[in-house]
């Protein structure tokens, strides 16, 4: 019964996300969409979901603290909504910061590690994982059908949120690619790719649903971080620092974008 | 007292736009900054890279929208600058092209220096038998044969493909001999792909 009813959610989930990718659909994104459907039935991201869990709840690093008493917004320990809040402005920081950034930001203060030792090997590779990956998997579940609201109450977030829009239109490198050189337009395609508009509220949740999102491309579980990182790769620039101002202000820029719609919890990419 | 008003609120709205334009040039500025800050040179990948020429800088400023004036000089500026083939010749050969055309690689932290393809398919229909097209720029189908197989349509598309910006100024597509992604020989091959009436792009 049970099995059924999330297997009859995901395909609405997963009819949902085709219809707000584009108003034209190719066949091999239909032929992908039902296979995302079928896969979002039983999300090998589940794995690091639970991975996440224990890390976070586990005492670990030279303080021998757990993560219980990280504060992602709503509080110190609580989870439960705040994936689907972030970025947003922290007193204690007095800056914006985006989730991950946010969980290595409580592993250095509250556990001990050392934020250059993360960063030096911040992403999926083969059967590596780095921990905070799976710990932003563990937090984006816990706001699994919840509505995305990214604040912009704060000044520091109105002015993060401006300053990501202009990083996402500025134009440099060999190629003169900005991130609006492709994503800023309707109904475009890399090769069999669609380019979902960042700068339109209602194609924007597609930078914010169905991450951290499990990939099949090497069968690795991604974060935006991530993301974000391999789309400057491709831009030609050089490489942005992990968990960096750049970075959290693009994911401010498009998650306030998203603003209203549902998030789904983490996904399955190609 | 009406018109006073009006020219108030004239003013008043004026002025607000005014000030959101000098708060854009101001996130302009500091976006520069903060990405200069926050990034490191990787590979071939250079942080030279994060410096705006002219073009890049007036194509960010007007939103890829400037005015005609200033899009006409800098057209021009790019197309004065287009080195043509010192033999006078446009056309390689077709079926190189054909592989530079499929290629999309080239120029990322991740690629070496000098290997790089055309990244064609990317944006464009060329070959009617490739349906892995994207759309980002318009099709190229029949490229030759719609406009003719002339010397001077030879030397448009071999411009085109080393500065498109010459043509239109904040055209999304890459200066491929400009930046020096390719070299003459390549982009003449990339030429005849398009130009050659044996090329499958005009069967």
């Amino acid at each position: 019964m049970q099995k059924s009813f999330r297997a009859a959610l995901a395909t609405c989930c997963a009819v949902a996300a085709a219809t707000l990718a584009h108003a034209q659909t190719d066949p091999t994104t239909e032929d992908f969409e039902k296979f995302r459907a079928v896969m979002e039935d039983a999300n090998p991201a589940e794995l690091w979901e639970v991975k996440g869990e224990q890390l976070w709840k586990t005492r670990r690093g030279p303080k021998n603290a757990s993560l219980e008493q990280c504060d992602l917004g709503l509080g110190p320990g609580v989870v439960k909504g705040a994936y689907v809040q972030l970025p947003r402005y922290f007193a204690d920081v007095g800056t914006v910061m985006d989730a991950e950034r946010r969980i290595v930001h409580c592993m250095v203060t509250l556990q001990g590690f050392s934020f250059e030792e993360i960063a030096k090997r911040p992403f999926s590779s083969g059967n590596y994982t780095p921990d905070p990956v799976s710990i932003v998997t563990f937090v984006a579940a816990q706001s699994r059908d919840m509505k995305i609201a990214v604040p912009q109450s704060h000044p520091k977030e109105r002015a993060t949120w401006e300053l990501g829009k202009a990083i996402f239109h500025y134009r440099a490198g060999p190629w003169d690619f900005s991130c609006a050189t492709c994503h800023g337009e309707d109904g475009k395609r890399i090769r069999t790719q669609n380019l979902p508009n960042f700068t339109k509220h209602d194609q924007a949740p597609r930078s914010f649903i169905g991450w951290p999102g499990y990939r099949m491309t090497g069968g690795v579980m991604h974060s935006l971080q991530w993301r974000m990182n391999d789309c400057f790769r491709q831009q030609r620039f050089p490489e942005p620092g992990y968990a960096s101002d750049t970075i959290t202000a693009l994911l401010t820029y498009m998650g306030v974008n998203s603003n209203g719609f549902v998030y789904k919890g983490p996904g399955i990419k190609r | 007292m009406k018109t006073m008003l009006l020219a108030t609120g004239v003013a008043a709205a004026v002025f607000a736009g005014c000030a959101a334009m000098n708060d854009d040039a101001a996130y302009r500025r500091e976006a520069a900054e903060v990405v200069k800050r926050d990034f490191h040179a990787r590979g071939i990948a250079t942080m030279d890279r994060l410096n705006q020429d002219e073009l890049q800088r007036v194509c960010t400023e007007y939103d890829d929208n400037p005015p005609a004036d200033l899009a006409k000089k800098l057209e021009a500026q790019q197309f004065a600058a287009i080195k043509l083939p010192a033999d006078g010749k446009f056309m390689g050969d077709w079926k190189a092209g054909a592989k530079l055309a499929e290629s999309g690689r080239g120029m990322t932290w991740s690629d070496k220096k000098g290997a790089a393809g055309g990244s064609c398919y990317n944006c464009h229909q060329l070959a009617p038998q490739q349906t892995a097209f994207g759309t980002v720029g318009p099709s190229l189908t029949g490229f030759g044969k719609k406009r003719g197989f002339s010397t001077e349509n030879q030397q448009y598309a071999y411009m085109r493909i080393y500065n498109s910006k010459a043509f239109a100024v904040c055209s999304a597509m890459p200066r491929f001999g400009h930046s020096g992604t390719l070299d003459e020989q390549q982009i003449k091959d990339l030429t005849a792909y398009l130009m050659d009436p044996n090329s499958p792009v005009n069967k």
